[in-house]
């Protein structure tokens, strides 16, 4: 199996995961019915759910004889993704200001 | 770059070539010269981010007609070497008026020599925001939002592969 950036992230940036985090996004689903209406075999299926589990995207319950998956109800995982992206966002531009302004340059007021 | 991500807080760090006290400056009283310019709860139009340099003091952001959103409080300041602020943003992205739902950001500046410097931020407690992953995708929704930015940031990550900060 391929190596994956193990942030939340990185695991919804392959397309397969993403779409599964959608659909669970708006209901929560077995992993027969994921399977369904995906491209992919229910093992497959079953391999991306468990790699959005490790990462917190994603929990399971028993229903009855089933098992459902659905997106984190918590939020924590969705908070960390925005947030990932935000800071990676906010400390690139941060590096290119403070490295393009002088030591003695007066930042305070601009 | 590189950023990592424990259960309830998020990590990044970044080396800069600028010393740690230059690093300092800019990251806190030049706040306003690096912020994403979007990433504002403000209503008017943005004029200045303040840094107010102690502890106790507030981070906000102040518009044109003199409102101001006061988004942060200094709770640690330690010139040239760290400081931790609260984040008193909700996951509606609006301000959280509730002391017991704020998150905190912990910054450290720690120098890799006399031109170069590590600097290491840490958004943790992100659990105290509570339940809500629901509003929190509403809210980010659009214009930049969750959905449609977290799609366009896998299209991106595809199509860069190493050029992903962070990965």
């Amino acid at each position: 199996m391929k190596t994956y950036d193990r942030s939340p992230l990185g695991v919804l940036a392959e397309p397969t995961r993403l779409a599964i985090f959608e659909l669970l996004a708006e209901q929560p689903l077995p992993v027969g019915e994921l399977a369904a209406r995906l491209p992919i075999s229910r093992p497959a299926v079953s391999q991306h759910l468990k790699i959005l589990k490790d990462v917190g995207l994603v929990v399971d319950r028993a229903e009855g004889t089933r098992r459902l998956y659905q997106v984190d109800p918590s939020g924590v995982a969705e908070l960390r993704s925005y947030l990932d992206r935000f800071w990676n966002l906010a400390l690139n531009s941060f590096k290119a200001v403070v490295e393009h302004t002088g030591e003695n340059h007066d930042i305070a007021n601009h | 770059m590189t950023s990592q991500t424990t259960e309830t807080a998020v990590q990044t760090s970044v080396v800069v070539s600028a010393s740690q006290e230059h690093a300092f400056s800019v990251f806190t009283q030049g706040i306003g010269t690096w912020w994403p310019p979007d990433h504002h709860i403000l209503q008017g139009e943005l004029a200045e981010m303040v840094f107010e340099p102690h502890v106790g003091g507030a981070v906000y952001d102040r518009a044109t007609d003199g409102s101001e959103c006061r988004w942060g409080r200094v709770l640690v300041y330690e010139p040239p070497h760290r400081f931790v602020i609260t984040w008193n943003i909700s996951l509606q992205w609006q301000l959280e008026s509730d002391s017991d739902k704020v998150s905190e950001i912990e910054v450290t500046f720690v120098p890799e020599s006399d031109t170069t410097t590590r600097v290491e931020l840490t958004h943790r407690n992100l659990d105290r925001h509570g339940p809500g992953w629901e509003q929190m995708r509403d809210a980010v929704g659009s214009p930049d939002g969750w959905q449609s930015g977290l799609t366009r940031f896998a299209d991106q990550a595809a199509a860069s592969g190493s050029a992903r900060v962070g990965s």
